[in-house]
């Protein structure tokens, strides 16, 4: 009975929950319905209505992702800036959110954006008309940029707080402006807090189908969506898993973008 | 006035995250159901919450789920972080790489691929599938906890037990695993709000009659959401609040003692 015998259940449950079945995805991607070897699920993707699902979805995280960004490293920034702020108390009241379940952080925009919702109803009130905010893109990038900005928040506020005061004050004395510190110390220094941030962002953005759903009206094709459709509604399970291939590409993409950028594992913790 | 730029802008921030949050928090008291008017301050949708059987049931769901998922991860997870602690970097590096796969993979593949996998060997969609989904994911969460305690606590403790005569089962429990409990303590947590938190994955896996919390709650999103949802919602942040306040309590004591 050695040690490393302890790693068998943890080996067992690997191979069983996550390779066989993705061994499983491969085999559905690759076969057609009466079982013959086929490209056709994979190039699917190039079909009109699919190729725009995926667009969309490209774009829509896209956006959100940097709408993320832009929002999580001024904050970063000011909360290394003050002692209280670097607590991890301070950090908890923006992460806090993230801990609360997905779909009611989800619903609760719907409650705001609907025609008879918060929002309208206050305009209405005022004696404004009412807009027509749900079922729009602008809902889903809200939608996608509200769910996700803790996960953006979190990796960049860590690897900025790591961050030596004594190399700021070094960049200082050695005659660097404000401007010069934050574009050749903090920026490249917390560069792997970024690459984690935009990964946990973009990949949950990108395959999203709850948030198009529910914010989107279903009108809204995402290709989440499209992928959750052909394995529930449509029973085309191959071309589904032909899809989620593609789709796997991408993720692909941004692990070895982490690989490269965050050699130690940093962001993650 | 920079300082004042800094903190309008904090706060912006904090009220984007909180106000829809509060809002539902706010509508769970209002006595009638719509979204737009205040009609009172009532506390009856709280006990309509309570009566509801489809609620109770979902919540019941939801937290078994996650108590089995959690704790056999939590055991699965520090058993495999303390045999890879002693492997050759080789299979060291091959199995942390595997580890990361299911994190990084999009829910949505996790959840389908599972649900193939099932079907594919005759397993019924059920509580079951549900569970074992979980379990599959939160692993990972455990070993990302656990790992960094176990390669901090570098084994000497563990010797100079051996030394002193302990047995390897003895040193173990009295030497190793109080160094590494934080570790499992938050890799338990991750495990559980991981579970919690869910949704693609027990929307493939769960076939038709297992219920949780949130497939209730998208279920809902088609008929129309009752405002014992919202009483719900409150319920839930209220205690995410309280449990990670306790928790980051326990966990700043316990760095403060062990500094001392």
């Amino acid at each position: 009975m050695n040690r490393k015998h302890l790693s068998v259940p943890y080996i067992v449950w690997i191979i069983c929950g996550t390779l066989i079945p993705l061994g499983m995805m491969f085999f559905y991607g690759f076969t057609a319905k009466d079982g013959s070897f086929t490209f056709d699920n994979i190039l699917a993707i190039g079909l009109p209505g699919h190729a725009k699902a995926l667009w969309q979805s490209l774009e829509l995280s896209f956006i959100s992702t940097v709408i993320c960004f832009v929002l999580a490293y001024p904050l970063g920034l000011i909360l290394r800036s003050s002692r209280l702020g670097r607590k991890s108390f301070t950090l908890f009241v923006f992460i806090l959110p993230m801990w609360m379940n997905f779909l009611l952080r989800t619903m609760a925009w719907q409650v705001l954006l609907e025609k008879g919702g918060v929002i309208n109803s206050m305009l209405v009130n005022l004696g404004l008309n009412r807009l027509r905010l749900i079922n729009t893109k602008g809902a889903i990038v809200m939608g996608m940029v509200y769910d996700f900005l803790p996960f953006m928040v979190m990796p960049i506020c860590n690897t900025l707080n790591k961050i030596d005061d004594s190399l700021i004050e070094a960049a200082r004395d050695l005659g660097a402006g404000s401007r010069q510190v934050l574009f050749h110390v903090l920026l490249p220094l917390s560069v792997p807090g970024i690459v984690s941030g935009i990964t946990m962002v973009f990949v949950p953005a990108l395959t999203t189908f709850v948030i198009s759903n529910m914010l989107g009206g279903g009108k809204i094709l995402l290709i989440g969506n499209v992928i959750e459709q052909e394995f529930t509604v449509a029973d085309n399970w191959h071309l589904g898993a032909g899809l989620s291939l593609v789709m796997m590409i991408f993720i692909l993409i941004s692990m070895a973008f982490i690989a490269k950028f965050d050699k130690n594992g940093e962001g993650l913790t | 006035m920079k300082k004042f730029g800094r903190i309008l802008y904090l706060v912006l921030i904090v009220i984007f995250l909180y106000a829809p949050i509060l809002t539902l928090m706010v509508l769970s008291f209002n006595n009638g159901k719509s979204m737009g008017k205040w009609t009172g301050f009532s506390t009856h949708w709280y006990i309509e919450m309570l009566q509801d059987e489809t609620i109770m049931e979902a919540l019941y769901n939801t937290l078994i789920i996650a108590l089995i998922a959690a704790v056999v991860s939590t055991v699965i997870g520090t058993a495999a972080c303390l045999a890879i602690q002693v492997m050759r970097s080789r299979s060291r590096n091959v199995l942390m790489a595997l580890n990361n796969i299911p994190m990084l993979n999009a829910d949505i593949v996790t959840g389908l691929s599972l649900m193939l996998t099932f079907i594919a060997f005759g397993i019924s969609l059920s509580f079951g599938t549900v569970i074992l989904s979980h379990i599959t994911f939160c692993i990972p969460y455990v070993i990302l906890s656990v790992m960094p305690k176990v390669r901090q606590t570098t084994g000497v403790h563990y010797e100079a037990a051996l030394d002193l005569g302990a047995t390897p089962l003895y040193a173990f429990w009295k030497v190793t695993l109080p160094d590494i409990f934080p570790g499992i303590v938050s890799g338990f947590l991750m495990a559980f709000t991981m579970s919690v938190d869910d949704f693609i994955v027990t929307h493939f896996t769960r076939g038709a009659g297992v219920n949780t919390l949130s497939t209730m709650i998208y279920g809902m999103v088609k008929i129309g959401i009752r405002p014992t949802v919202y009483a719900l919602s409150t319920v839930v942040f209220v205690t995410v609040l309280i449990v990670l306040i306790i928790s980051n309590i326990i966990s700043a004591r316990a760095e403060a003692a062990k500094n001392v």
